[in-house]
């Protein structure tokens, strides 16, 4: 991206300063926005070698073959999306090299690379209320016995089309979101969480 | 609500999924040699059944793939799931 771009998350207007110091003690859940995170979206087949090679050349990931799982590098991430789809997420930035370095890596074979960096942002809800608040407009059952470490699900809240994956048993969940519904997930989550109470954090 | 079993990510709530109809209908090899009748056939008419149907679903909101059913349509009760392209359980019918 060049230097005379400037970027913005979706949710400038909602995570303020002023929102972080109005903040509760002791707030059921803490929301903390990923701005900017590397994505890639992923498409190809797994049980032809050639292509995991050069993906696992360039990544350092194993591609995940079980639905919904995770697989993670050292510089990126993996979200199994479908069975011939994922999500490379890594660090803010990391996209425009990531893509070039595939397409060559890939040339010649059937697959698609596309930089979706700039259509998707991160939320990480974390705290004890975190999937009473959930719960409240997600169908999935997210009880740690039935989703847990190295997990992910493609999934609605509250309409909204997320992609969900277990972070930590604190318990931390991230929500992978399209920059537009951003606003109104953030909207969503300070309704759903009024009982609990809502920190807001960088 | 019903409760549906996606071929790839298991059991997830109706909300997630759209219907698309009777499966196993194939398209005709040469249209053109069809009469309007015939093609008219293949368009619109269904066999609407009273219990076991065969019909397609795609999980819209989570993998994005098609797959089959079979239903009863009088109970809404799902008898079995499989891919696209996989036989159905039981057989022909
Ligand atoms: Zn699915």
């Amino acid at each position: 991206m060049s230097e005379s771009i400037r970027q913005e998350s979706p949710l400038v207007e909602r995570n303020t300063r002023a929102r972080h110091q109005a903040s509760p003690a002791n707030a059921g859940i803490t929301v903390r926005p990923r701005p900017f995170l590397a994505c890639i979206n992923l498409r190809g087949d797994p049980s032809d070698g050639a292509f995991t090679d050069a993906v696992r050349g360039v990544t350092g990931i194993d591609l995940p073959t079980t639905p919904n799982t995770v697989a993670d590098g050292d510089q990126w991430r993996a979200l199994w999306l479908c069975p011939d789809e994922w999500y490379l997420v890594g660090a803010p930035g990391a996209e425009n090299d990531a893509v070039d370095t595939l397409e060559q890596a890939l040339a010649g074979q059937h697959f698609a690379v596309n930089d979706v960096t700039s259509g998707m942002t991160t939320l990480e809800i974390s705290g004890p209320r975190t999937r009473d608040v959930l719960a409240k407009g997600c169908t999935l059952d997210l009880h740690p016995r039935m989703f847990g470490p190295g997990q992910c699900a493609q999934t609605l809240i509250s309409h909204a089309g997320v992609v969900i994956r277990y972070v930590d048993d604190q318990p931390t969940l991230e929500l992978m979101v399209r920059r537009s519904f951003a606003d109104y997930l953030w909207v969503w989550l300070e309704d759903a969480a009024l009982e609990y109470g809502m920190a807001a954090t960088e | 609500m019903l409760y549906i079993k996606c071929p790839w990510c298991g059991w997830r709530d109706e909300s997630e999924f759209g219907y698309g109809g009777e499966a196993h209908i194939k398209r005709p090899e040469d249209p053109d040699a069809l009469s309007d009748a015939e093609w008219a056939d293949y368009l619109f008419m269904r066999t609407n059944p009273r219990g076991s149907h065969r019909e397609r679903w795609v999980h819209t909101a989570g993998c994005r793939r098609w797959f089959n059913a079979i239903r009863d349509t009088q109970t809404y009760e799902f008898k079995a799931f499989y891919k696209m392209g996989e036989e159905p359980p039981g057989g022909e019918q």
